[in-house]
């Protein structure tokens, strides 16, 4: 999130979308319930689904599964349509005066660029217009994948005025024009007065003294254009003034209690921690990478803070990775970094699995079948594998996938390893939350039997490999050799130790760092993660504090924990002040000016920077303003985001001839699983999560399974009366790659949406959490369940354009009753 | 003083008499109905965690048992929501209430255990066994498919033979480790919850 949980009381509109909080983040939820208890927060929900988020809703409006580019861009039409944005904001804070440069196109659903061999853009064309270079050099812009650096580069042309018809202002008003408030209704299947009550009310929060929050969560990131549904998300924000505001902001709300932190802590393949580009292969020195990575200043006025000290960051982590292996004289041992030769994803690594290009995999807490997509090839794909090894404190769809119902276990050569780990209450460490804010837990209670720390095992790992490579030699042991690994116990690294080594440490002294700003590139710093230095300097483990107080009365409590970066509570709050450094609303005081220092939150911005010199807001963009439309550098399928319909779909694409996502990747075999039309699965099915359970493992946890036992499916009662299914009667649901069988529920919660010239549909609502290994022993000889029931047998093997996030949500299915 | 039948089943010493107050064998009972139950948790031990589940972070107060003296092993007991954060305010979701379940949990794996190709069952094996085991799984794979440089002479120094997957119910601390020691071996299938 931009801003955190304890914020949204202070918002005036909250819409809700993609997500279900009143049922799967509650206790956070309950902030947006407190501010309409005290100052009449409305709250806007608009989902496929009608539930107990909606029920409490002063608005709800149905969507169909995958629309949300076209909502969200009915949005911004009515916006701009209506002169609903908050000029001095758009003006101030945004690239809205940005000039784009004449070789950008748009038609048909296609930006300029597009190679339709190759499924994928040259993005070069999706830039400013630039001006003469400054005085001393000409900076270049960052890199997309792939593409080669312009070199004919400068600052950004501006014209002030919006006026110019290459301002974004006017081509985001053009490219918008096409999502009327009927075409909306058409693509989405909203009803157009819902629609423009919608845009209404949240147009309201335009001005300086209302402030709107938009929250979210994988019901937007669920498709192929989910980076592009957040994008529009967050320019409808940046027009109606939100974003860096108490009360504002994009809210994601995450899934599991350490996801945020372990993002930042980049357990992902294409970055280092703290969002650090991996290098690609191409960057052979550190110095190609610093002139091609980071990000160029495009504005005098732009402070480009992340972009002008990249390097300071990273070689500061390549230290804090390998001590003394990383010298001035080897690039800091940058070499030592792997390159990736291209997406290295989820889906890409079960690919290579399935091709039997891996050898094994390590699934540290995951579950792998049931989490899909298409658990059937997710099985498969495991089946090649010369070896798996599960860290995890109880059995799962992958620990047991060997002997899973339907497979036969003489058949499958794949050698696995069980090791029992420790449960979170089992020991310290911090979990950063939605909100960024990093709690340190304490351990309360003992490990049982021979159960290990998660720890211990990657300790003793390392200890084996080192050892062996000694011994015997293998292939390019030097950065195995120098890993920094200087623990009190090796074999079991302590986690107070890792998250002071995580802060860094100025070598000269020896002493923790407070700040990331006295990070330096000369190898005399050290961090394990530029982002959460400051959080346990020589003052103490400052996530480990619980203060209560709360003096601006704004939700900050500054004292409890500590959020990333340096404490601060929202986000790009310097946006919450006019250009002489005035809240846009008193009453709602991110950051403001006092005519010496920043006050309020701490200050996203520098300190003692005074308003009149104008500096950017948006501190860690190239442009310092928030980004309207985005550069080529940062997106594979479009500076601004455009609708498609899903890989499934019942509708043909209504704004152009681009039927779907140009620029997915499709993996080997995958096409073939796909419905092509409707026919067949005339139903749009979505998958959702419910209070009483989190994800597979609650299946173990008799309390809740009592609560919530039994896999079901939703449908509507005109769906129902069509084919003969009784509420609580035995469904099957199949889709073009497998079939669930469950329970019917049968709602008028589910709404049939007219879209189109007036094709009705239907859809299905599938619920996530029950699978074969649910409540079964580690090592138990009980029968694997035989019910079909994971909803991931019937989701698409494809993802996002850019992040191959899979498309979970908005496919097709037919739904019939069950013989039995 | 005598006692009819009647008073002795009421169990008043003077007719009349009720329930709370002397006895007939003079006990005064009135102490003994005002005190309050002692509650389970008043000699456990408090120990601050969070919740697990989702990402809101609810804060927790884990109680516990055992006095700490040599021999004597803690056990949970209770675990309920923390009222001073400023996030949960005490309150808790079913997930939430329910974690002494999560944490005591009769499916939990309790030892190492292998599957051999082919095998039909799991065998117990120990630790020792299983990280040789995963050590030689991870080295084998690592040389077998590393590449220093690649086809266009790129030094990219990556292993391609195996993915570390997971991570997000592990601490930032369990997590920066796992990274660490992944990018140092040189792998680039590298991955957790956040991408689905």
């Amino acid at each position: 999130m931009t801003n955190h949980w304890r914020d949204f009381k202070n918002s005036d509109v909250i819409l809700v979308i993609g997500a279900n909080p009143a049922e799967n983040h509650p206790c956070g939820w309950k902030w947006a319930q407190v501010g309409r208890d005290e100052h009449g927060t409305k709250i806007i929900h608009v989902d496929p689904r009608f539930t107990r988020t909606s029920a409490i809703a002063d608005l709800y409006a149905p969507i169909r599964a995958g629309t949300d580019t076209a909502f969200f861009g009915g949005l911004i039409s009515y916006i701009l349509e209506n002169k609903l944005y908050h000029e001095d904001y758009v003006k101030l804070h945004t690239n809205a005066s940005f000039l784009v440069s004449e070789s950008y196109t748009f038609d048909d659903g296609l930006f300029s660029g597009y190679d339709a061999a190759k499924r994928a853009y040259t993005t070069t064309s999706w830039d400013y217009e630039r001006e003469a270079p400054p005085v001393g050099g000409s900076p270049a812009p960052g890199l997309a994948q792939g593409t080669a650096p312009d070199p004919s580069t400068a600052f950004a042309k501006v014209d002030p005025t919006l006026q110019h018809p290459r301002s974004v202002f006017q081509i985001m008003k053009a490219h918008y024009s096409r999502y009327t408030p009927d075409m909306v209704s058409k693509i989405t299947g909203m009803p157009v007065e819902k629609f423009v009550e919608i845009a209404k009310l949240m147009g309201s929060t335009g001005v300086a003294e209302k402030v709107g929050s938009i929250v979210y969560a994988v019901g937007l990131t669920h498709h192929t254009s989910g980076v592009q549904i957040i994008r529009a998300l967050g320019m409808v924000q940046l027009l109606l003034g939100n974003v860096g505001r108490p009360g504002g902001g994009v809210n994601a709300e995450r899934g599991h209690a350490n996801i945020q932190g372990n993002t930042d802590n980049a357990i992902s393949w294409e970055v280092l921690p703290g969002y650090l580009a991996i290098p690609r292969p191409g960057m052979e020195t550190l110095n190609d990478y610093v002139g091609r990575v980071p990000a160029k200043q495009l504005r005098s006025t732009s402070i480009n803070y992340f972009g002008a000290n990249y390097k300071k960051f990273l070689i500061s982590t390549l230290k804090g990775f390998y001590g003394d292996g990383a010298k001035a004289d080897n690039d800091f041992a940058y070499s030592w970094v792997p390159k990736p030769a291209g997406n290295s994803s989820w889906l890409t690594v079960h690919d290579e699995a399935r091709s039997g290009r891996l050898d094994g995999i390590i699934y540290g807490g995951f579950h792998g079948v049931a989490v899909g997509p298409d658990s059937n090839r997710m099985a498969e794909s495991l089946s090649k594998l010369k070896w798996l090894v599960i860290m995890d404190p109880l059995p799962t769809t992958g620990s047991e996938f060997w002997h899973a119902p339907g497979i036969d276990a003489a058949e499958v050569a794949t050698e696995v390893l069980f090791l029992p780990t420790t449960h979170w209450i089992e020991k310290d460490g911090s979990f950063t939350n939605s909100g960024r804010w990093a709690q340190w837990k304490y351990k309360a209670t003992h490990a049982p039997a021979e159960v290990r720390d998660d720890n211990w095992i990657l300790g003793h790992l390392f200890l084996r490999l080192r050892e062996l490579y000694e011994k015997e030699g293998g292939k390019f042991p030097e950065p195995i050799k120098s890993l920094t690994w200087n623990y009190t116990d090796p074999g079991n690294p302590g986690l107070e130790e890792i998250a002071k080594e995580v802060n860094g440490v100025d070598l000269g002294t020896g002493r923790r760092l407070a700040s990331f700003a006295l990070l330096k590139d000369d190898g005399t710093t050290t961090t394990g993660n530029w982002i959460y230095t400051g959080s346990y300097p020589e003052e103490g483990n400052m996530m480990a504090r619980r203060g209560t107080d709360d003096p601006t009365g704004m939700g900050y409590f500054h004292n409890w924990a500590w959020s990333w970066p340096l404490n601060r509570r929202i986000l790009y709050n310097r946006a919450s002040a006019d250009a002489s450094g005035n809240p846009w609303d008193p009453t709602h005081v991110g950051v403001k000016w006092d005519g010496k220092a920043w006050v309020g939150d701490v200050p996203d911005f520098p300190v003692a920077s005074n308003p009149s010199a104008g500096q950017g807001a948006f501190i860690m963009t190239g442009e310092g303003v928030g980004r309207l439309f985005a550069p080529g550098t940062l997106t594979t399928d479009g500076p601004l985001p455009e609708h498609y319909e899903q890989t499934e779909s019942p509708l043909n694409n209504m704004l152009s001839k681009t039927e779907r996502n140009p620029a997915t990747f499709i993996y080997t075999d995958a096409a073939a699983s796909f419905a092509t039309d409707d026919k067949e699965f005339p139903y749009v099915a979505t998958t959702y999560r419910v209070t009483e359970h989190e994800h597979f493992v609650t299946q173990h946890v008799p309390y809740l399974v009592e609560a919530m036992p039994d896999f079901f499916i939703e449908l509507p009662v005109e769906l129902a009366e069509k084919k003969g299914i009784v509420n609580g009667g035995r469904v099957k649901v199949r889709s073009k790659r497998g079939e669930v069988e469950g329970v019917a529920i049968v709602t008028k919660r589910m709404r049939p949406l007219t879209i189109g010239q007036g094709k009705v549909v239907y859809q299905v609502g599938i619920p996530l959490h029950w699978n074969y290994a649910g409540g079964k022993s580690a090592g138990g000889k009980d029968a694997l369940s035989r019910k079909p029931e994971m909803a991931n047998l019937l989701t698409p093997y494809i993802g996002d354009a850019n992040v191959r996030t899979p498309e979970f949500k908005g496919f097709l299915v037919d739904i019939e009753k069950a013989d039995s | 003083m005598d006692l009819t039948r009647r008073q002795f089943l009421t169990g008043s010493a003077v007719a009349g008499g009720g329930a709370v107050g002397l006895t007939k064998f003079g006990f005064d009972m009135a102490p003994a109905y005002a005190q309050v139950p002692s509650l389970k948790i008043l000699r456990a031990t408090e120990t601050r965690t969070l919740c697990p589940y989702c990402a809101v972070g609810c804060s927790m107060i884990a109680y516990s048992m055992g006095d700490k003296s040599l021999n004597v092993t803690q056990s949970l007991i209770h675990i309920e929501g923390d009222p001073d954060s400023p996030i949960n305010g005490g309150t808790l979701c079913p997930k939430g209430a329910s974690t002494l379940q999560m944490a005591l949990n009769g499916n939990r794996g309790e030892y190492p255990m292998y599957r051999a190709a082919g095998a039909t069952e799991w065998t117990r094996i120990s630790w020792d066994d299983a990280m040789d085991r995963m050590a030689t799984f991870v080295k084998t794979a690592r040389d077998n498919h590393f590449t220093e440089k690649d086809e266009a002479g790129n030094t990219v120094n990556r292993q391609t033979g195996f993915a570390f997957l997971g991570g997000a119910t592990i601490s930032n601390e369990e997590g920066y480790l796992t990274a660490k020691l992944m990018r140092g071996l040189g792998t680039v299938y590298l991955e957790q919850q956040a991408r689905v």
